[in-house]
């Protein structure tokens, strides 16, 4: 077709655009003033908070998140997302006790809702309402009556008529905990929903670069690999961008979804070219049954143009941040020495992973302030 | 026979029929998508035939029907619905979908045989239009099957569907995915000058649910490309052209089809096709909250597309509107968006839709949005013209052109609900109509 072909050429065009830019960055890197205009674009604007009611009024604390569910990052604003870190933060103390529990949301029943497997988001879940003195529930499709054909609409009504507080929903379709969240009375946490979004996930990676970086304003991330089918990519980059930072994909052209640039974010197709550039590289998870299809053609040819391997560290010239929402593929899309260099913050991620939730169900479960500082 | 207007939901306008009565329209203007003319003309019927047509005619002891401030235009035909009957009567039967047909102004629709069994016999095309003669609401003329049970094998009996009364045949729902099986449906076709109605949707692009954009990318449901339907097409056409047979394109959803068909139809090829209101009245944004009643296939497309439809529909590149009427249960659809099977009501809310899109825009006069409902769809299946002339069977609508109005739940005559608009404002509405004088119905009083 004429127009695809048209479409094809611009794209083309724009890229090679690009790498001239890249090119240039790398041949004067030194050059600051007059340096051209880094290939890493500007952050989008942030655009507006939703909810600027309560703020609005002086003196009076404004609730951090005054919504009734966490189904994306799309709805949340930066001081939103700013709430829950500042948040997570009192709550990582009191992780660090010798006794890390509070009494916040004595009394309150969670359940966790997951239709697809998880250990770790299921598990951090699980023990943040606990270390909340919440009582928890975990539900796994396996073992239900999901296996009898009931609907997920009938799961969850069966549940919440147990009179919970609030569900943490996980499932392959995305949109399926916005569904839920619009016929029940509880309140919905998004644990991951399809390719569309994990947002805890986001904030916990957000937590964890702001407790390194300092800050995310003006900083670069890059994520590289598996970007259409990564919900942690999608909520990655809207908390990012949300947050200040510039953000960047990379990975092989049939793993970068159309319109991605739309989020917020530029697209490259060469990891060479734009990692000596950026102050972090988020890896994804290669999805083994993605290998061999048409999307890319071995694990080797993976690691060589994607992969974080030592070679590809060792001959750039400073040190990046390194973030993994795990589970890791190790030797595909990074290697097992890359997780032990002192960059590399995978385990603290999934430490601050237990604070955030923390957070996030205090703020939806309406925790009273006061009993946050007992314990 | 049970009348109309002793079933249909309505008001003291109702008329039980028993097709012998004398009616006298009056006062209103009679639309005739023929001429381009629309004239303030009374119209007579009597014993189910338009007997007088002409300005102030005598009452003579006719039953007087008030229609000033009102339009006549001939009765509707949908290329595209479905019935549901056999096989999923929970969602629609013959009776309640030829109900809800008519009160949107089609008097004659063809169902896609998407059914259980599929459509694929005489017999079962009997069945169908036995069931629609008991019903007594609007007409049916079935469209078979291309293939023994739509598998996209073996050709199904075609001759004798279309002795029992089949006007098109189609595999709906479903691209006869097999080069060679749809070169030799289309030869087959041809020897019988009979339509092929093609569901263009090249599967090997899927499995998606939406249109594959930023949109979707955003919203990371599973999507297929504007190429999967356009591609098919061309492919459709091509073999069409080969074979010489006349090819239908289904509710053409996208720029790129437009384009193609626009192709075609330059080369002469022998092809038709139609859209649905949806599509130019709803774009992939409506799909941000995860309705279910968005759900369609072909997925709801850009902005762009949107308007390339209008445009193929006011310059004729698509020929007709289609409803495509799909009924679906309140289970079925309040499930997690993927798991919804595609489809939406579409009788009822048809007419409005265009005429605010075609109509009130200026890029349509009345008569040729109303062409685009009666004669080019009877043109594509080869059914009789519908006219408002004397002599002519009394088969037309009447229509509130100034009505302002929102569609409801409540106003709903179909069996099922999964309709995306619900509160919408629609302007211009069918008040009533008449099918070859055995029902009369009024069913919303100005």
């Amino acid at each position: 077709m004429p127009v695809s072909k048209r479409t094809a050429d611009v794209r083309r065009q724009k890229r090679e655009a690009r790498l001239q830019k890249s090119k240039a960055t790398r041949q004067e890197p030194r050059a600051k003033a007059a340096s051209p205009k880094p290939i890493i674009p500007p952050p989008a604007p942030t655009p507006k908070t939703q909810n600027l009611g309560p703020e609005a009024l002086p003196g009076r604390q404004p609730p951090a998140v005054s919504r009734k569910h966490l189904l994306g990052i799309e709805d949340l604003g930066r001081k939103e997302i700013e709430g829950i870190l500042d948040r997570a933060e009192t709550f990582l103390a009191v992780l660090k006790r010798p006794i890390p529990v509070v009494p916040a949301l004595r009394g309150k029943t969670i359940v966790n809702l997951f239709f697809e497997s998880s250990t770790r988001t299921s598990s951090s879940f699980n023990l943040a309402a606990s270390r909340l003195s919440a009582q928890c529930l975990s539900f796994s499709a396996g073992t239900s009556s999901v296996k009898k054909g009931e609907t997920l609409l009938d799961t969850a009504r069966n549940i919440e008529a147990m009179r919970v507080d609030g569900l943490v929903v996980r499932h392959s379709v995305p949109g399926a905990p916005h569904f839920l969240a619009r016929r029940l009375h509880c309140f919905v946490v998004n644990a991951g929903d399809g390719c569309h979004e994990h947002p805890t996930q986001a904030l916990l990676d957000a937590f964890t670069l702001r407790q390194r970086l300092g800050s995310l304003d003006g900083k670069k991330i890059l994520l590289v690999g598996d970007i259409a089918h990564s919900r942690v990519a999608r909520s990655d980059i809207l908390c990012f961008s949300k947050l200040g930072a510039r953000v960047a994909l990379c990975g092989p052209a049939t793993l970068i979804p159309r319109g991605i640039e739309d989020l917020g974010c530029e697209v490259f197709y060469s990891l060479d070219r734009v990692l000596y550039e950026v102050d972090v590289v988020g890896m994804l998870r290669v999805q083994a049954e993605r290998i061999g299809s048409s999307l890319f053609p071995t694990v080797r040819e993976y690691r060589q143009l994607y992969g974080l391997t030592r070679e590809r560290l060792a001959k750039l010239d400073k040190s990046v941040v390194i973030t993994h929402p795990g589970p890791v593929n190790w030797g595909v899309e990074m290697d097992y020495e890359v997780s032990e260099l002192p960059q590399s913050l995978v385990m603290n991620q999934v430490t601050n992973g237990v604070a955030v939730r923390m957070a996030v169900l205090y703020l939806l479960a309406g925790g009273s302030e006061g009993e946050v500082q007992h314990g | 026979m049970d009348r109309l207007a002793s079933k249909v939901r309505g008001t003291g306008g109702e008329v039980p029929g028993t097709g012998e009565e004398r009616f006298i329209f009056r006062g209103g203007k009679v639309v005739s998508p023929q001429t381009g003319k629309v004239k303030a003309w009374d119209v007579k019927v009597e014993a189910g035939k338009v007997t007088s047509v002409g300005p102030r005619l005598e009452p003579d002891g006719c039953q007087e029907i008030d229609c000033r401030g009102m339009h006549l235009a001939p009765g509707f035909i949908d290329l595209h619905c479905h019935l549901r009957e056999p096989g999923f009567e929970d969602a629609e039967t013959i009776a309640s979908g030829t109900r809800a047909a008519l009160s949107g102004g089609f008097t004659r629709v063809c169902p896609m045989p998407n059914t259980e069994p599929a459509i694929d016999s005489e017999a079962l095309v009997r069945f169908e239009r036995h069931r629609a003669e008991e019903a007594g609401y609007a007409r049916v003329h079935p469209v078979g099957c291309c293939t023994k049970g739509r598998q996209g094998k073996e050709l199904a009996e075609i001759a004798a569907m279309k002795a029992a009364g089949a006007v098109a045949v189609s595999d709906d729902g479903k691209w006869v995915e097999d080069p060679q099986v749809m070169r030799r449906v289309l030869e087959y076709c041809n020897s019988l000058d009979l339509p092929v109605i093609s569901h263009c949707e090249l599967a090997g692009l899927g499995p998606g649910y939406a249109n594959e954009s930023p949109v979707s990318t955003r919203l990371g449901i599973n999507a297929v490309p504007d190429v999967a339907e356009a591609a098919a097409a061309a492919r459709d056409i091509l073999l069409a052209e080969f074979t010489g047979a006349r090819l239908h394109v289904a509710h053409v959803s996208s720029a790129r089809t437009v384009d193609v068909i626009r192709w075609a139809k330059a080369r002469g090829a022998s092809v038709t096709a139609e859209t649905c209101p949806h599509y130019f009245t709803l774009t992939e944004e409506s799909l941000c909250g995860f309705d279910t009643s968005f759900r369609v296939n072909p997925p709801l497309r850009s902005e762009a597309d949107r308007k390339a439809v209008i445009e193929a529909v006011i310059d004729g590149t698509i020929d007709c509107i289609a409803t495509d009427h799909a009924p679906h249960t309140r289970q079925t659809k309040e499930v997690e968006f993927e798991a919804a099977p595609p489809g939406i009501i579409g009788f009822e809310t048809a007419f409005p839709l265009g005429y605010a899109e075609f109509v009130l825009s200026g890029r349509l006069t009345l008569a040729q949005y109303i062409g685009r409902l009666t004669i080019a769809p009877a043109g594509i299946v080869g059914l009789r013209e519908p006219k408002i002339e004397v002599g002519e069977e009394a088969e037309f609508v009447v229509l509130d052109l100034a009505a302002q109005w929102t569609y409801s739940p409540d106003l709903v005559m179909s069996k099922s609900l999964n309709s995306p608009f619900f509160e919408r404002q629609l302007f211009g509405r069918v008040t009533g109509g008449i099918v070859a004088g055995e029902h009369f119905w009024l069913l919303h009083p100005a």
